[in-house]
C-alpha cells in the first residue's frame, strides 16, 4: 500500500464524541451513508438497505451490503438541468455544501469509472456531475469478509487508498484513520491515539475469471461470438426490468427530456433521468428504427461493456465486482456466472489474475 | 466551468418545403462546422433531437427536418423570425481532404441525402472538382424525393441516378432498391472510387455488403451512422457501439473501423 499522507491521524473516539464530530461535519457536508429502511425490502418483512442522509452513528448500516449504490450522490435518478420560461432559461442553484460519502472499496473504484465517462470521455465535462464531484470526500467502510455474490478481488477492486477517512465501529468506541487535512481539523479534542489500519477482504464469494481482451476480440471478429447460443438463453430468462443497471455502481446512462407545467405551459424544465440499455426504448430512433430488441442482445451489450469495451477505451474494466446485479435480479441471473461463461466459451481467460490480498 | 448542456438561440431566416413531411430550415449562425456533423436541436418545453448539418454558408446553417417524432412536430409550427435553440456542432464530420483527386460515389437512401447535401455542393464548386462524382439515390416514392431543385442542378456536374421503391403513374425512372443502381458502377469505379453510404440501417448494410462483394476495399468506403444521441457529448451512453461513441468518434466512420461496430 502507498505510504500514508503526512498528518494522518489514527484515533479512537467514544460514540458520543463521534456523533458530535458528525454534527460538526454536517454543517459543512451532506453525510451520505448506507441506511436501513425497515420493512421496505423486496419481500415482506425484509428491510431495504440503501443510501440516505445520516446524522449519527446509529443511522449508518455497517453490517449489510447496500442494495443500491452511492452513485445517486453524484448522479441523481432525476435531475433538473435548467428551468425555462418563454425564450430564456436559468440553471439551478449550485449547492455549496460538501458531500461526505461512506462507502466500500468497490464503490470507490466504481465512482472512479463514472469519472471516466462524465469527466474524461470527449472534450466536454458533464457540468452537473463535475459540480458535485468537486465537493465529494470518501469515508471508507471496511469489508472484513465478502458479502454474498461479491467478486471485487477478481476485478482488482477490493483495496483502495483513495479516501479521506476510514471508520470502524469497535464496541463502545469508533476507530478512525483520518487522512484529509480538513477532516483532521474536525477531530474532537477527546480523541485518543489508536492504531487502526483498515482491512480489505482478500477473497471472493463467487470468484470470476475475466476474459482476456485479445481473446474476446478474436472470438467476436472471427468466431461470431455476438451470435453465440449462450445469448439465446439470456433472451429467454431476462425480462428487461433494468434492476441490474439501477443497482450497478458504474451504470451511468441517462436520457434528457423536457417537460412543461400544466399551470403555466409557457414554462418548464429540461431534466435528465436514469436510462438502461436493458429497458425498452433505449435505442429507439425517430422513424421507427431500433437495435437490440432481443433481451439476450441487451444482456450481451451490457456484459461486454462491463468486462470488455469500457476497458478498451479507458484502460480499466467497468465492472468492480460489487455483485449487486446478482443480488437484485428477479430471474436469478448471475452476472458473475455470465462472465465466467464468456471466458470459458471464448477460451480467453486472462492469463494472470489480480494480486490476492 | 462551462455547462455544455446550455443551448444557444438561432433565428430562422426562411423555411423551404421539400416534400409533404420534409422542410429545410435556414438559420442565422456563424461558426466552424463540417459536413457530417450534427446539432442537438430543441424547442424548450418539447425536447432535443440530433439533426445533421445539411449545408453551411456565410452566416447560414441549413438543416432538413422530417416530421416523424414528438420534437420535430413542434418545430413545424415555427415561422421565419422565430428562434430554434441549438447545441453543437458535434461529431467528427467528413474528412474532405481524403476525397480529393479520386472519383466519388455517393449512395444515399431517403433522408440520408440530407447530411451529404453540402458535401455534394462542395465538390461541384470549381475549386474542389473531383475526377468524377456519381450520385445514386433511393427514395420510397416520387413524393419523397428531397432537394428536387438541387438534384436538377447537380445533374449538370455529376452523374445522377434515382430509384424509387414504389413508382407512381408519372415515374419514368428506375424502380426498386438503391443497390440496384450499383449496375451503373463501371469496373474502373469499383477499382478506384471512394464511396459514401448514408441511409436507414438496412439500406446501409445491404449497400456495404454489395460493394464489398464487388471487391471494393474497406478503406474506400465511408459511412455516417445514426443513433439516438441524447446528450451529443459522450455522457448519456445511448450512441455507444462497442468501444466507440457515435457522437464523439463519428457519425462519420471509415469502414475499416466501422466493420467492427457490430450491434
Amino acid at each position: 500500500m502507498a505510504s500514508l499522507p503526512s498528518g494522518t491521524r489514527e484515533l479512537a473516539l467514544s460514540q458520543p464524541a463521534f456523533n458530535a464530530m458528525l454534527a460538526a461535519l454536517a454543517a459543512r457536508y451532506r453525510l451520505y451513508a448506507p441506511v436501513r429502511l425497515p420493512g421496505r425490502g423486496r419481500f415482506s418483512d425484509q428491510d431495504a438497505i440503501r443510501y440516505g442522509e445520516v446524522h449519527s452513528l446509529s443511522d449508518i448500516e455497517f453490517d449489510e451490503k447496500a442494495q443500491f449504490s452511492p452513485k445517486e450522490a453524484l448522479l441523481p435518478v432525476m435531475e433538473t438541468m435548467f428551468y425555462f420560461s418563454e425564450d430564456s432559461y436559468r440553471e439551478p442553484e449550485i449547492e455549496t455544501r460538501g458531500i461526505l460519502i461512506f462507502l466500500r472499496a468497490c464503490d470507490i473504484h466504481g465512482l472512479e469509472r463514472l469519472d471516466d465517462i462524465f469527466l474524461r470521455n470527449g472534450t466536454d465535462q458533464d457540468y452537473y456531475y463535475a459540480q458535485k464531484r468537486s465537493r465529494v470526500k470518501y469515508v471508507l467502510l471496511e469489508c472484513l469478509r465478502p458479502f454474498a455474490n461479491c467478486f471485487c478481488v477478481s476485478m482488482g477492486c477490493n483495496r483502495t487508498d483513495d479516501y479521506a477517512m476510514a471508520v470502524r465501529p469497535n464496541g463502545e468506541q469508533v476507530l478512525l484513520q483520518v487522512r484529509d487535512a480538513d477532516l483532521v481539523m474536525m477531530v474532537p479534542a477527546e480523541a485518543t491515539p489508536a492504531s487502526f489500519t483498515p482491512a480489505f477482504t482478500r477473497e471472493d464469494s463467487t470468484p470470476v475469471t475475466v476474459p482476456d481482451a485479445g481473446g474476446l476480440t478474436r472470438a467476436i471478429r472471427e468466431d461470431g461470438f455476438l451470435a453465440h447460443p449462450m445469448w439465446d438463453e439470456y433472451a429467454q430468462r431476462c425480462i428487461a426490468c433494468g434492476r441490474c443497471t439501477v443497482s450497478c455502481v458504474t451504470c451511468s446512462c441517462f436520457t434528457n427530456f423536457d417537460l412543461f407545467y400544466d399551470e403555466n405551459p409557457r414554462a418548464g424544465e429540461r431534466r435528465r433521468i436514469w436510462a438502461s440499455c436493458h429497458v425498452d426504448h433505449f435505442t429507439d430512433m425517430a422513424g421507427g428504427h431500433s437495435f437490440r430488441k432481443d433481451n439476450g442482445a441487451r444482456m450481451r451489450f451490457k456484459a461486454l461493456h462491463k468486462i470488455y469495451d469500457f476497458a478498451l477505451r479507458f484502460g480499466q474494466q467497468m465492472c468492480v465486482g460489487c455483485g449487486r446485479c446478482d443480488d437484485v435480479c428477479p430471474e436469478y441471473i448471475s452476472f458473475a456466472a455470465c462472465i465466467n461463461r464468456i471466458s470459458q466459451v471464448t477460451n480467453s481467460a486472462a492469463s494472470s489474475s489480480p494480486e490476492e490480498g | 466551468m462551462i455547462n455544455p448542456y446550455l443551448p444557444f438561440p438561432a433565428e430562422i431566416i426562411d423555411i423551404h418545403q421539400e416534400t409533404s413531411i420534409d422542410y429545410t430550415y435556414r438559420l442565422a449562425w456563424s461558426g466552424e462546422a463540417r459536413f457530417g456533423q450534427f446539432f442537438e436541436v430543441s424547442i424548450p418545453r418539447y425536447g432535443e433531437a440530433p439533426i445533421s448539418i445539411c449545408d453551411i454558408g456565410e452566416g447560414v446553417l441549413e438543416m432538413t427536418l422530417r416530421n416523424v417524432g414528438r420534437v420535430t412536430r413542434s418545430i413545424f409550427e415555427l415561422k421565419p423570425g422565430d428562434r430554434l435553440f441549438l447545441r453543437g456542432p458535434y461529431g467528427n464530420g467528413f474528412p474532405l481532404e481524403d476525397f480529393a483527386g479520386t472519383p466519388l460515389v455517393i449512395t444515399a437512401g431517403g433522408t440520408g441525402l440530407a447530411p451529404v447535401k453540402g458535401l455534394i455542393n462542395h465538390f461541384l464548386t470549381p475549386e474542389h472538382l473531383l475526377p468524377s462524382l456519381h450520385i445514386l439515390l433511393g427514395f420510397k416514392t416520387p413524393g419523397d424525393i428531397l432537394f428536387g431543385d438541387d438534384i436538377t442542378r447537380w445533374s449538370a456536374g455529376a452523374s445522377m441516378h434515382i430509384t424509387v421503391d414504389k413508382p407512381d403513374a408519372g415515374w419514368c425512372g428506375p424502380s426498386g432498391v438503391v443497390t440496384n443502381l450499383f449496375t451503373e458502377l463501371t469496373t474502373e469505379l469499383i477499382a478506384s472510387a471512394q464511396y459514401i453510404v448514408v441511409g436507414p440501417p438496412i439500406m446501409m448494410a445491404c449497400s456495404i455488403r454489395q460493394l464489398r462483394e464487388n471487391g471494393v476495399e474497406l478503406e474506400r468506403i465511408w459511412v455516417s451512422y445514426e443513433r439516438r444521441m441524447s446528450c451529443g457529448i459522450g455522457k448519456c451512453g445511448h450512441c455507444k457501439i462497442n468501444d466507440r461513441y457515435v457522437c464523439l468518434d463519428g457519425p462519420v466512420f471509415n469502414l475499416t473501423d466501422a466493420q467492427w461496430l457490430l450491434d
